[in-house]
């Protein structure tokens, strides 16, 4: 097999995998005009995640897991006493509680590193792309664990995407109507709390949690910026999420070589960047948005 | 169901206290709506109106006593039971089509998991017909005036085909064409022999628009019809006292 199958296939996979992931979970926070809680999830989860490690002894995936999901809900909770005790806005509350569960985690990160156990913060923050690597290829079932653990985690949501559409669209346009009619908008945000939780862990390890972050956000926002349709919203962020995976991935592993360089760019930054370009690109030329000439002209009326 | 219980009230509320972050809102309210005509809820801004009904819905931290809508608490009526909320309370810049959101009003009907089929996007449109908004189902609701947008909020709870409707200041900031075709709503619905209870901010309108007047500022003012519970004494009694609690308790 060639060096494409074993190197950049799998890697390519787990990106797009996380990448759509992601996307398509962020949509549900950028429309609650919640997208900062993916920031503060996808940090708080890190002393869950470092808990379970220390915990299992090895980077066992359940173990970092059912941490990572413990610690969301309890970031979840403390977002929501601090904003209820505190009568602070969501933002400073989400701000305050991942900011001190993210420096709690990379306490304990260090406290395990000088233990010699394999963790650091680099892995957590920039993912490891480039290690997962598909040797026995084409072996369908050798396929690397994070790629399986990310189609798992990417299945789940998807089903419960499909099997709740009518529900969680309720919920997240108008949850006090959602509540009138005996739907439980605070269980669905709960549920979207944990599968946020579930993708971040299931993503860090193959992306790290920066890109985890960006793909809450980017995707979606961009989406927002083209289309008034739902459906087409949640479709076209879940695959610009994967477009830009393997985009980035392109332009990492190619464009210094085109410019003659002999060094490679990190596939997670790359895929990030171009994210972020997407959302510069709809912002100025989305069909949703206004033009420069049309802002330019509300200004001058204003 | 109303020929069984013909004096049972639509909205009945004793000893009702609701705070929120420790602070109570509603105290000790009594509160009886007739079973006849158009009921407004009004007093100043802070005074708990919005709270009376979400916390008639189940929607709000109750602390003590209860509301019985229909005769019976509200989470075994759901379904006969329609609220409105205010319009600014949702993101009206959201994807969905104002046929989408006139559609949620059958959710409820329609039940967990099940998908929405032909006839329920049919009641919909239906709904809709009835506001003077068919032309504009495929459209998005934030491409939509404010009257239009809380006609929308209207046609849903009209799809519902609730016998008790709740509705969170129907008439607020919206343009005098909207304002008739949801007040000619409403009348019709009342006809109809449904009840109807709208948290209303304009004193200037409420005597002509109601037939039944709540004045409230955390505790019931007076309730009764316009002409009684209007009175200058009572209207100094729920505007002015709001004067002497703290600001930021008016917020």
């Amino acid at each position: 097999m060639s060096l494409f199958w074993q190197v950049d296939f799998p890697a390519l996979l787990a990106a797009g995998l996380a990448s759509g992931l992601c996307a398509l979970l962020g949509n549900f926070l950028v429309l609650r005009r919640e997208s900062l809680l993916g920031d503060a999830i996808a940090h708080a989860v890190l002393p869950g995640i470092v808990g379970g490690f220390v915990l299992a002894g090895a980077l066992a995936a359940p173990a970092m897991l059912a941490g990572a999901l413990a610690a969301a809900l309890v970031a979840a909770g403390a977002i929501h006493i601090v904003r209820r005790l505190g009568r602070i806005e969501p933002g400073a509350a989400m701000g305050a509680v991942f900011t001190v569960m993210f420096a709690t985690g990379v306490f304990m990160l260090e406290q395990a590193a000088g233990r010699n156990l394999h963790i650091d913060a680099d892995c957590v923050l920039y993912g490891q792309l480039e290690d997962i690597l598909w040797l026995d290829a084409p072996d369908v079932s050798a396929l690397p664990r994070e790629v399986w653990t990310l189609a798992g985690v990417f299945a789940v949501a998807v089903a419960a995407v499909l099997l709740l559409a009518k529900e969680v669209r309720l919920a997240v346009f108008d949850p006090a109507f959602a509540a009138a009619l005996g739907f439980r908008p605070g269980l669905l945000h709960l549920g979207l709390v944990l599968f946020v939780a579930a993708a971040a862990i299931a993503s860090f390890e193959a992306v790290g949690s920066i890109l985890v972050i960006a793909m809450l956000i980017c995707p979606p926002a961009a989406a927002r910026l083209m289309t008034d349709d739902y459906r087409t919203q949640i479709l076209l962020s879940t695959a610009l999420g994967v477009g830009s995976a393997f985009a980035g991935y392109g332009l990492a592993g190619f464009a210094p070589a085109f410019f003659g360089a002999d060094w490679s760019l990190n596939a997670a930054g790359c895929i990030a960047a171009v994210s972020g370009l997407a959302v510069a690109a709809a912002a100025l030329f989305g069909p949703r948005r206004h033009s420069f000439a049309g802002a330019a002209a509300s200004l001058g009326r204003g | 169901m109303t020929a069984d219980k013909p004096t049972a009230s639509p909205f009945d509320a004793s000893g009702l206290t609701v705070a929120w972050g420790g602070r109570p809102v509603l105290w000790n309210v009594d509160l009886r709506l007739p079973a006849q005509g158009m009921s407004a809820v009004v007093g100043p801004n802070g005074a708990g109106k919005s709270t009376l009904i979400k916390a008639a819905l189940g929607l709000a931290p109750v602390l003590t006593g209860q509301v019985r809508l229909l005769g019976e608490p509200a989470a075994r009526v759901r379904r006969r039971i329609a609220y409105m909320p205010q319009r600014n309370s949702v993101d009206w810049d959201f994807p969905v089509s104002v046929r989408d959101v006139a559609a949620m009003g059958l959710y409820g009907r329609v039940g967990w998991l099940r998908r929405l089929g032909k006839r329920h996007l049919e009641a919909a449109d239906a709904a809709l017909e009835r506001v003077g908004l068919a032309d504009f189902r495929h459209r998005q609701i934030g491409r939509l005036s404010g009257g239009q947008q809380q006609r929308v909020f209207l046609a849903r709870a009209l799809a519902q085909e609730a016998e008790l409707l709740l509705l969170d200041e129907p008439f607020s900031g919206i343009d005098a064409a909207s304002e008739a075709a949801i007040l000619g709503v409403l009348a019709e619905l009342e006809r109809e022999g449904r009840h109807i209870v709208c948290i209303h901010h304009d004193l200037g309108t409420v005597a002509a628009y109601f037939d039944h007047v709540t004045l409230l500022n955390a505790v019931v003012v007076a309730s009764g019809p316009p002409a009684e519970a209007l009175a200058e004494d009572t209207l100094r009694r729920a505007y002015d006292a709001s004067g002497l609690r703290p600001r930021a308790v008016a917020a």
